[in-house]
């Protein structure tokens, strides 16, 4: 009887650990930067290059830092989830245009509606590359004493916004 | 003109690299280094190529990167750090043995030191069982008949 539990119970391991292996996004890397200080840096906003955003500014508030362009297909996907999440005013959405040109990101902003409390330019991707984005939209959950809690890699969807992003929004905001 | 078109397409790929010379650095024993140390690198865009062969534009951006921190005077290390700082150490292709990829490394010699026990348990278990077989003369005669029959060609008397 043995001889064939063992190998039938074998067997049923590696499929398990195969088929989970399947559903797994190997795009998603988990982030060396959670639990980390976000990365500092000046950069001039969109609509006021002589204006310039620091995360320093936002210490003391629970906030999102998204990191989207005109270029990227996924973000259009994205756009109507933000509108609606930035029309709640659950807290601060600070909107990076990745690698963008100024002109395009405006544009794109006045056409499709702009969810952001403030739109920065990283137009050379720099600040883009301290925070580890490699495939835009992304999105960090960052807390009030500046240090980043949650990343998520490719669209923001309703259905994350509500199982991830806020409950620990929720919780991290009580802190 | 049908040929004349052919050739034509041939040279098409010619162009391509015409495009990619660009994304190189002035002095070649820099650009040689960072080729070496790209290639190390994986490019989280594309998964299973080297930034050092790829033309996504997240890997000429960590090319640019790696360039300009050579020119500063970068140590190779240093750099991967700095990489594996932002993006996670599984941009590098050797992955560094700590506590979280242990498991990974070990898992062969564990599985290794599994089946060479599970093979000497049923080597033992099975010279348990084979009992050498003592042949009455009526058994030998009957061999003998079967190996002396004439179809079996090699049978040495």
């Amino acid at each position: 009887m043995m001889r064939f539990i063992l190998p039938l119970v074998l067997f049923l391991i590696l499929a398990v650990f195969l088929f989970k292996g399947l559903g797994r996004d190997t795009r998603e890397v988990p982030s060396p930067l959670i639990g980390k200080a976000a990365p500092v840096f000046s950069l001039p906003t969109l609509n006021e290059p002589a204006k310039q955003f620091s995360p320093k500014e936002m210490l003391g508030r629970v906030w999102l830092l998204n990191v989207w362009a005109s270029w990227c297909e996924a973000c259009k996907d994205e756009h109507p989830v933000l509108m609606q999440f930035s029309s709640e005013k659950v807290l601060p959405i600070v909107g990076v245009d990745y690698k963008d040109k100024r002109e395009d990101g405006i544009d794109t902003l006045k056409k499709a509606g702009d969810p952001y409390d403030q739109v920065i330019s990283d137009a050379d991707g720099k600040v883009g590359f301290d925070y580890g984005v490699y495939g835009v939209p992304e999105t960090y959950v960052i807390d009030k004493t500046g240090i980043i809690r949650f990343k998520q890699i490719g669209p923001v969807t309703p259905e994350n916004l509500r199982d991830k992003l806020m409950p620990l929004i929720a919780e991290l905001q009580a802190k | 003109m049908r040929y004349f078109l052919i050739g034509l397409f041939c040279l098409l790929p010619s162009l391509s690299f015409a495009a990619v010379a660009k994304d190189i650095a002035d002095d070649p024993v820099l650009e040689a280094r960072m080729i070496h140390l790209a290639e190390k690198v994986r490019c989280l865009v594309c998964q299973s190529e080297p930034v050092s062969t790829s033309h996504s534009e997240w890997s000429q951006d960590v090319r640019n990167i790696m360039r300009e921190k050579m020119k500063e005077g970068a140590t190779d290390q240093q750099i991967l750090d700095m990489l594996v700082a932002r993006f996670g150490k599984s941009v590098l292709y050797d992955p560094p043995v700590d506590n979280e990829t242990a498991p990974l490394w070990g898992a062969p010699f564990v599985m290794l030191f599994f089946g060479g026990a599970l093979l000497i348990y049923q080597l033992k278990k099975r010279r348990g069982k084979v009992v050498d077989a003592t042949l009455t003369a009526q058994d030998e005669q009957r061999a003998a008949d079967l190996l002396n029959e004439p179809s079996s060609k090699d049978h040495q008397a």
